[in-house]
């Protein structure tokens, strides 16, 4: 490990007790660089048994710490490691009944990108969480057990409801195959600007809003099919320029130029159906929603399917 | 789970099974009921998925323009596509592209019958790309993949074998009908995506051999 991603994670837990210890960073750094390059300890584990070093010391509990007030905000499908201090606006989808006393609340938090599990401790003494209701939660704690992750709720959780609906999304699921389709609705569309309304406007109108001035925006609706399945998958602005290499700018200049917004999703039929892909993303409905697209365009092994063939 | 109309799979096929089907059907009465093709490897198909080479593009049509486009597959076996004013991307693909090309297409099997009794298979295109060297390997192996699982649940479906096992389960209902219409062999089948696999396998095998 570098001196300087240890001197970042010294810097990082040194923040935790500026308020409590009188300890430097470098104090915090020579620790680590004990840990993790004499003893040959993962830098998770270091920054672990340092932690709990200087919480001893302070007499705190763990749960009194966090990483200042910068913590990142994530989505659920974000969540990819333990004991990371994180902020998230989710929605409670599923309260289930807590088996232990020290439980207050159990149950799952869902966004669009997935759900996750979340634990409230009683000694944390937090407000109660609704069913169906969304939060923003600041300060919740990572877990993780058996591969699964979690959140855990603690004394220093602020919980703030919101007046918001969130579509929980399934978790992120894997598919490949043919682009065999591009359905109407892609290419340059255009939303209604009203606030919290994106709906996609037929002819100048929302259909909650009537007519608007609406404002571009770039997607795509596709089908692949493997031969056995098919699965439609929705491409966002991002994931559209990545798989046509169409920028919205450019969508609107080819737009402009024609005089006619179909040009764009006609470009985008010629460029990318009959190839092949995967598509790692959350469900939402019937859909996939497309969070990384790669083509499948390298080499294939006909030797394998052929020697299956030879058996049969 | 779904309560939209569910779309229908894009089947892969060679050539010279999806030239040998003939025996269209319906599931339900309904007017708008999909219309499928046989395969004689025992498997339903309302759109099928072919990447291949043009080879020949021609204006057929008499009062409008109606285009025949001949694409070849790894076996020399051609598939018939047909184009016009109902098709009009389809059509202006065709119009436009050079073959020899490699192509995908996208489309609905059609059948119909000539003046002597046979029945003539084409595909009504949805859309047809200019594709790559690349796409057109990925399908050979997975169309080949595709068939020989075809094939292997056809044999391992002999009347002879469901009634060993006592009770008559999963014996497929196409696999049934494709006996019914076409006979009991599909070794061409195997033949044709063993084939196409050892095309693609003589390839990659003259390409000058690097590092070994």
């Amino acid at each position: 490990m570098s001196e300087t991603d240890l001197r970042t994670h010294a810097s990082e837990i040194h923040e935790q007790f500026a308020d409590h210890l009188d300890v430097t960073v470098e104090e915090v750094a020579e620790r680590l660089d004990t840990l993790v390059n004499e003893y040959k300890v993962p830098i998770s584990e270091a920054r672990r048994s340092v932690t709990n070093t200087y919480l001893d010391e302070a007499g705190m509990d763990r749960e009194e710490i966090s990483q200042g007030g910068g913590n990142e905000r994530v989505e659920v499908a974000d969540i990819d490691a333990p004991e990371q201090w994180v902020d998230l606006t989710a929605k409670v989808v599923d309260l289930w009944d807590a088996t232990s006393d020290a439980v207050a609340q159990v149950g799952l938090l869902g966004d669009e990108t997935g759900t996750v599990k979340f634990t409230k401790w009683s000694k944390s003494d937090l407000p109660s969480l609704e069913e169906g209701a969304v939060y923003d939660l600041r300060n919740v704690v990572t877990d993780e057990y058996q591969g699964r992750f979690s959140v855990k709720l603690n004394r220093t959780t602020v919980i703030e409801e919101l007046d918001e609906e969130i579509e929980v999304g399934d978790d992120a699921v894997e598919v490949e195959g043919a682009l065999v389709d591009i359905q109407s609705g892609s290419g340059l569309i255009k939303r209604c600007p009203e606030e919290d309304c994106t709906r996609v406007l037929q002819n100048g109108r929302c259909s909650e809003h009537g007519e608007v001035e609406g404002e571009f925006d770039l997607r795509i609706k596709g089908v692949l099919d493997d031969g056995a399945d098919v699965h439609e998958v929705i491409f966002d602005e991002e994931a559209t320029e990545a798989l046509t290499g169409i920028t919205l700018e450019q969508a609107k200049e080819m737009a402009m130029d024609a005089l006619d917004t179909t040009v764009v999703a006609d470009e985008m039929r010629e460029k990318t159906l009959g190839r092949y892909y995967r598509v790692v993303g959350p469900t939402l409905g019937r859909y996939v929603l497309a969070n990384q697209t790669e083509q499948l365009a390298g080499g294939v092994d006909p030797e394998a399917a052929l020697i299956k063939a030879r058996s049969i | 789970m779904a309560s939209t109309p569910t779309r229908e799979v894009a089947r892969r096929v060679f050539a010279r099974e999806f030239n040998d089907a003939s025996f269209t059907f319906k599931e339900s009465d309904d007017e708008r009921a999909p219309v499928y093709l046989l395969l004689p490897t025992g498997q339903r198909a309302n759109r099928v998925f072919v990447v291949g080479t043009l080879t020949e593009t021609e204006d057929v049509g008499e009062d409008s323009e109606y285009w025949q486009g001949r694409i070849v597959d790894p076996n020399g076996d051609t598939f018939f596509t047909y184009a016009g004013q109902y098709q009009p991307d389809a059509a202006s693909a065709l119009r436009e592209l050079d073959p020899p090309a490699y192509v995908s297409v996208v489309g609905k099997p059609r059948t119909f019958e000539t003046d002597d009794g046979e029945v003539n298979v084409s595909v009504r295109p949805e859309s047809i790309t200019e594709v790559t060297e690349a796409e057109r390997d990925r399908w050979v192996v997975e169309t080949a993949e595709q068939t020989l699982d075809r094939v292997r649940a056809f044999d391992s479906e002999t009347p002879e074998a469901s009634h060993e096992g006592g009770d008559a389960v999963g014996v497929d209902e196409y696999v049934e009908m494709a006996r019914e219409q076409y006979g009991g062999s599909v070794d061409a089948y195997k033949q044709a995506a063993i084939e196409a696999l050892e095309s693609l396998d003589g390839e990659r095998e003259t390409e000058p051999e690097a590092g070994v």
